[in-house]
C-alpha cells in the first residue's frame, strides 16, 4: 500500500521510538505549524487508549457561508490527529504511521461559534495495523457532531 | 460554478477551480505550510477537505443541470489514503454516481503530477432537500 504517509503532526519527524509524552502537549507544547497549527489544534485531555484535541471555531473554516457551520475537512482533519495521537497513549512512543481510511457519519452541524472535542479511541493494535474510532462533539459527548472509524498502518517499525 | 462560490474554508485553504470537465468542477490547492502534514507531505485531513469541495461542486453542478436548486447535507465520508502526498499542487473531481430525489452518492479521486496514480479516493452521502 502506502509507501508514505498522509498522516499528521510535525510529532512523526521525532524518530521512531522516541518516547511520546502527552504530558508535554498538554502544557502547550502542540506544534503551531502545518496543517495542524493553522487549523488552531490544540490538546484537550488524554488517557490510556484515548486521546482528545480541540478546533477552536473560526470563520475561515466555515464550509456554509450563510450559515456558520464548520466545514467537514477540518473536522476529518481534527479527527485524524486525535486518533493518531491515541495509538501511541497505548505504545507510549512514537510509531510513525499512515492512515490508511477514514470514514466520518455526521450526526449533525456543529453549532458556529462553539469549540469542538476531537476524541480518538485506539481499540485494537496489531503488529502493524491500528484500529481506531472516535466522536467529534462541542459540549455533551453523549451528543456528537460526528463518529469516526478507521485504520493506522505503521510504517518504520511495528506497533508492538 | 466560479471559484467566488467556494466557501471561506476552501478559499482560506486556496482552493479554487482548475478547469471544467465534462461539467465536473476540476479543484486545486497549491502546497503551502497550511496543507502540511509531517514535514514533507501533505496532511490527510487537507486532502479530505479538497475531495469534499470537489464531491459538493460536482453535486452542485448537477442540481443546476436538473435546474433544481438544493439543499445539500453530508450525512458521511469515506476516504482511503493510497500514497503520500507531496509538496505539489494537489487536484481533486468528483463524480455524481447516482443522485436521486433524496440523496445522492458522489465519488471523488485525489492525484498530484500523475493523474493515473491517485493519492486518495473518496465517497460522499449527501442528503438533498428543497431549498426554501
Amino acid at each position: 500500500m502506502s509507501d508514505a504517509s498522509s498522516t499528521p503532526s510535525p510529532e512523526l519527524a521525532l524518530p521512531p521510538g522516541f518516547v511520546f509524552d502527552p504530558a508535554r502537549l498538554a502544557k502547550g507544547m502542540m506544534t503551531r505549524n502545518g496543517h495542524s497549527g493553522w487549523l488552531g489544534l490544540d490538546y484537550h485531555a488524554h488517557g490510556e487508549g484515548w486521546f482528545e484535541l480541540e478546533l477552536p471555531w473560526r470563520e475561515e473554516l466555515v464550509g456554509v457561508a450563510e450559515t456558520g457551520v464548520l466545514a467537514s475537512g477540518p473536522i476529518i482533519s481534527l479527527m485524524d490527529n486525535a486518533t493518531s495521537m491515541s495509538v501511541w497513549t497505548l505504545t507510549g512512543k512514537f510509531v510513525p504511521h499512515a492512515t490508511l481510511d477514514l470514514r466520518v457519519d455526521y450526526m449533525r452541524a456543529a453549532v458556529p461559534g462553539k469549540t469542538v472535542i476531537g476524541r480518538g479511541e485506539c481499540y485494537k493494535l496489531t503488529r502493524t495495523i491500528s484500529f481506531i474510532r472516535g466522536i467529534a462533539y462541542d459540549e455533551d459527548p453523549s451528543d456528537p457532531i460526528a463518529h469516526v472509524v478507521g485504520s493506522f498502518m505503521a510504517t518504520h517499525g511495528t506497533y508492538l | 460554478m466560479n471559484d467566488a462560490n467556494l466557501p471561506p474554508y476552501a478559499q482560506a485553504l486556496g482552493i479554487a477551480i482548475d478547469h471544467d470537465e465534462d461539467g465536473n468542477p476540476v479543484l486545486y490547492a497549491d502546497f503551502s505550510d497550511r496543507v502540511l502534514g509531517r514535514p514533507g507531505f501533505l496532511h490527510g485531513g487537507a486532502m479530505s477537505g479538497l475531495m469534499e469541495m470537489a464531491c459538493m461542486a460536482a453535486l452542485r453542478a448537477e442540481m443546476e443541470r436538473r435546474g433544481e436548486t438544493m439543499r445539500l447535507k453530508p450525512v458521511n465520508v469515506q476516504v482511503e489514503f493510497m500514497r503520500g502526498g507531496t509538496e505539489q499542487r494537489t487536484f481533486a473531481m468528483g463524480t455524481v454516481t447516482r443522485a436521486g430525489r433524496r440523496v445522492a452518492l458522489v465519488n471523488a479521486a485525489c492525484w498530484q503530477d500523475d493523474r493515473a496514480k491517485p493519492i486518495a479516493l473518496a465517497q460522499m452521502k449527501i442528503l438533498l432537500s428543497p431549498a426554501e
